[in-house]
């Protein structure tokens, strides 16, 4: 489809989030938490913070939940009954506030899911979200999305791409079909393009690195010091992993509440000491160096040798959550030939 | 802080350590991290000032980090003290590490022993804030409904990536309750059962044992006041079963049964 | 099937379960409904997610041939959470099973040659299924020789079948223990599986070498074959990993650039040496 340029003035958008709650969606937003702003519900156009460059979570539990109910059963000595969760219904989801960064990670995150054997609770689940996603006029020392093929007014991922402008009021572009209906249903809010274009009213991103010379330097690094060296003050939890809008590894867990219960998907981490634990008590990755080197070559080697697209947006969430410091940009800068440092 | 850059390169020089664990630059201005410096041109990465927040005795139980050697550990009094309750839990030995401790003033002191820590640490006693003392009121004095509809709300943003367990020093134990499956005490999913159920289990297994260090605050990547659990528990235990050290007596509140104990099942 | 939820097991009745070693059970399972019964269809080489509901789910081979029908069977020893759990279903308990998952043992590519069947202990099970499957099709190929071994007499599994083919002329078949695994009554070889295999001594001209065992197993007995004369083509071995889904969305049992369970578990040994060491 092509996109189609308009413009919201500033005033109009508080109506905006009336009229989508008014027809039944539930929103999404950025809300202030202290000096975080965190993604989740608002119900009301005041609960919304303008001031932040990324959430501190991604948007990825609207269409990746923590736990996903895969079916729940109910069983008896005879017979064992099953209730698909496929059949639910899923809730209409308005994404109020994803950056670019958050919106270009749904491409990996729907290729994983719908390839080869679709999931289609994922893609039931993600049909009903629109991603109304706000472009950045500034970004920190945390940010990369430049080296990774994305920019501060991408639109990939996006239904909707909102960026301000010098007045205040927001060119709005729009990218498909499911937001053109949100433009249709809210017509009186949408006017002509404006004149102006996006470009100047974007943050500068400097470029860190080149991704695919990094992919060409990752293919005979996996014996080497450097993964271990890197990682040595890695605490091995799961943070980098959770806050990330791409990373998708999963575990299913079943719960039992005496003979009914559910089969959960529920959030993973390949950070985590036993995540490739064998029953047996044999570990392939025993050690956190070779952890850390599996989240840098899935992200950087192996996703893009299969995709072309590498398994990160540069996003920066995973280096400012880390309690222990620990920045993707250090490897990655460190691959480049180029020492990286705050 | 050259007087930890010249110490630690005298106990690399000497071969009196394998490694100094201690502060670095971090990824952006106002961020420290851990280093470890097994090579003496590096100790000019040292640093020490108010960024430095990480509570380093982690590290010292950590299998690859004790694979270096023999470590110096620049301590903070949060280190001081999570280093003396790991020693009264037999965690370390006093020979096996290099303990270069600095006071609040930000001088430097070389502790021999642990006894010369739990002296030390007599004067610089664990006191909770009066912002939180106030915060923990507040909820202790509502009805259980509305405290119980209060943390699951709280703790609605955790996705129990565990940054908390993994920070905390104490939080040391091989194979962690949440990972035992046979059977599966603790739900592995985050949902607010899920999430109620290991942060209570957490704070309970820390009762007597958490040196109010916020490290496991500082670590939660959602700004989840998880802390406020942990200090409760320690005002608990101050008020029950006398306050709280650390000391090197081994003396676990939930471990340890006296005869005057007021409960009398375990007689 | 795009409108298939993929998580959702089949319901599996418990026909038969056997007793194969300390530990270690085989159950005859078969479908509750007729159609997926009928529509059901795997090969050689590829497993599936068995599971008790309300548990969790587990990875085994399955251990029958494609070539018999109305049936699937799995062997499995009792480890963990979820294999204690199946260690204590009964024959006409209700089980869940996800598959066929993974790709298969090239067996169509292999008519006309000789193949020898090389395996350890627990490992035996992946291999019946492409045994019995070549068996049953015994015209296909020339000469067979299964080398099998395992700790001690009361570890080898399948004993019934390890009796069938050592009568059945059409079979060479070599069985060790481990040293001080005999019994006054074993008449079997005694050795490691690997140094058993020098000794029988099986040709390598046109032959397809398939082995699954221990790491340790694999590790000696890979140097053998390639002394016998084999080459890395015509090597292949069945890999594990730690796995959840089955079906490479779950990222857990990737080495490198593979997922076991999609691109494996079946692996050349040329495809094998291009892997890092992460398994």
């Amino acid at each position: 489809m092509q996109t189609e340029n308009y413009l919201i003035r500033k005033s109009s958008l508080e109506k905006l989030f009336t009229n989508l709650i008014g027809n039944g969606k539930t929103i999404y937003a950025p809300k202030a938490k202290g000096d975080l702003a965190l993604f989740a519900k608002v119900d009301a156009f005041e609960e919304i913070t303008e001031d932040y460059i990324v959430t501190a979570n991604s948007a990825k539990s609207l269409v990746f939940p923590r736990a996903e109910k895969l079916f729940s059963y109910k069983k008896s000595k005879e017979n064992t009954e099953i209730n698909d969760a496929a059949s639910d219904t899923f809730p209409d989801v308005v994404l109020w506030g994803t950056r670019p960064c958050d919106a270009a990670a749904f491409i990996p995150l729907n290729n994983n899911f719908n390839e080869d054997t679709p999931d289609i609770i994922f893609s039931k689940r993600s049909q009903k979200v629109l991603v109304m996603s706000f472009s950045c006029s500034r970004c920190n020392e945390y940010c990369f999305c430049t080296s990774v093929n994305g920019g501060p007014g991408n639109t990939t991922g996006s239904d909707i791409l909102l960026t301000k402008l010098s007045e205040g009021d927001y060119l709005a572009e729009v990218m498909t079909e499911k937001g053109q209906l949100l433009v249709k249903e809210n017509s009186d809010l949408f006017e002509g393009a404006p004149e102006e274009g996006k470009e100047r009213n974007l943050a500068q991103v400097t470029t860190r690195f080149n991704q695919e010379e990094i992919q060409a330097k990752l293919q005979n690094l996996f014996e080497n010091p450097l993964w271990d060296e890197q990682s040595r003050a890695c605490l091995g939890c799961g943070a980098c992993t959770y806050v990330c809008p791409v990373c998708s590894c999963f575990d299913i867990q079943d719960e039992a509440h005496g003979n009914k219960g559910t089969r959960l998907r529920c959030w993973d981490s390949c950070g985590f000491g036993l995540f490739t634990l064998h029953t047996s008590g044999h570990n392939p990755r025993d050690k956190q160096g070779g952890r850390w080197r599996q989240r840098i070559l899935h992200k950087f080697l192996y996703l893009p040798n299969k995709s072309k697209i590498a398994g990160c947006v540069g996003c920066g969430r995973c280096g400012k959550s880390c309690p222990a410091d620990i920045n993707i940009l250090d490897t990655l800068t460190a691959l480049q030939g180029e020492p990286h440092h705050g | 802080m050259m007087d930890l850059i010249k110490r630690a390169t005298e106990l690399l020089e000497s071969d009196a350590v394998k490694v100094v664990i201690g502060y670095g630059k971090g990824s952006s201005t106002d961020r420290t991290r851990a280093i470890f410096v097994t090579q003496v041109a590096d100790c000019e990465n040292l640093v020490f000032n108010s960024q430095c927040i990480h509570n380093l005795a982690v590290y010292l139980t950590k299998a690859e980090i004790k694979k270096l050697g023999k470590p110096a550990i620049v301590a903070p009094v949060p280190v001081l003290r999570s280093i003396l309750q790991l020693a009264a839990e037999n965690q370390l030995t006093e020979n096996d590490l290099v303990i270069l401790g600095v006071t609040p003033e930000s001088q430097l002191i070389e502790f021999e022993s642990f006894a010369g820590i739990e002296t030390f640490l007599d004067t610089h006693r664990i006191k909770i804030d009066q912002k939180y003392q106030e915060t923990i009121e507040k909820i202790r004095s509502m009805p259980v409904a509305e405290r119980f509809a209060w943390w699951v709300k709280e703790l609605e943003p955790c996705f129990k990536c565990y940054a908390c367990r993994s920070a905390c020093p104490l939080c040391y134990c091989t194979r962690c309750t949440v990972e035992n499956n046979q059977p599966q005490w603790i739900s592995v999913a985050s949902h607010p059962l899920g999430n109620l159920e290991w942060h209570v289990m957490r704070a309970m297994h820390l009762a007597g044992r958490c040196t109010d260090c916020e490290a496991c605050y500082n670590a939660c990547p959602m700004g989840i006041p998880i802390h406020l659990l942990t200090k409760s528990m320690l005002q608990d235990v101050n008020e029950n079963f006398g306050t709280y050290g650390p000391t090197l007596k081994k003396d676990n509140t939930l471990s340890s049964f006296k005869p005057d104990d007021k409960e009398s099942f375990i007689r | 099937m795009d409108n298939k939820n993929i998580y959702i097991p089949y319901l599996m009745r418990i026909e038969k379960i056997t007793l194969e070693a300390p530990g270690v059970k085989t159950f005859r399972l078969k479908f509750e409904n007729e159609q997926e019964a009928e529509a059901f269809s795997f090969k050689a080489g590829q497993f599936g997610e068995y599971s008790i509901v309300g548990v969790g789910e587990s990875t085994f081979c399955i251990a029958s041939s494609p070539t018999r029908k109305g049936y699937i069977e799995c062997t499995f020893r009792q480890a963990g959470k979820v294999t204690s759990a199946l260690s204590l279903a009964e024959e006409g308990d209700v089980i869940g099973f996800r598959g066929p998952y993974g790709n298969t043992f090239p067996i169509d590519e292999w008519k006309g040659k000789s193949l020898l069947f090389i395996a350890g202990g627990i490992a035996l099970p992946p291999m019946r299924c492409v045994i019995w499957n070549a068996l049953d099709l015994r015209e296909n190929f020339k000469d067979i020789t299964i080398v099998y071994g395992a700790k001690s007499v009361d570890d080898l599994v399948y004993k019934h079948e390890l009796e069938e083919w050592g009568k059945r002329p059409d079979i060479r078949l070599v069985t060790t223990v481990d040293p001080g695994g005999e019994t006054p009554e074993w008449k079997g070889e005694v050795g490691f599986v690997p140094s058993v295999l020098e000794k029988a001594a099986p040709s390598s001209q046109n032959t397809i070498a398939i082995v699954c065992g221990p790491p340790i197993m694999i590790k000696f007995t890979f140097p053998v074959l390639e002394k016998l004369g084999f080459t890395e083509e015509n090597i292949y071995t069945t890999l594990e990993n730690r796995m959840k889904c089955g079906f490479g969305k779950c990222g857990r049992c990737n080495v490198g650039e593979v997922y076991v369970c999609k691109d494996g578990p079946v692996f050349s040994y040329d495809q094998l040496k291009l892997l890092p060491a992460e398994y």
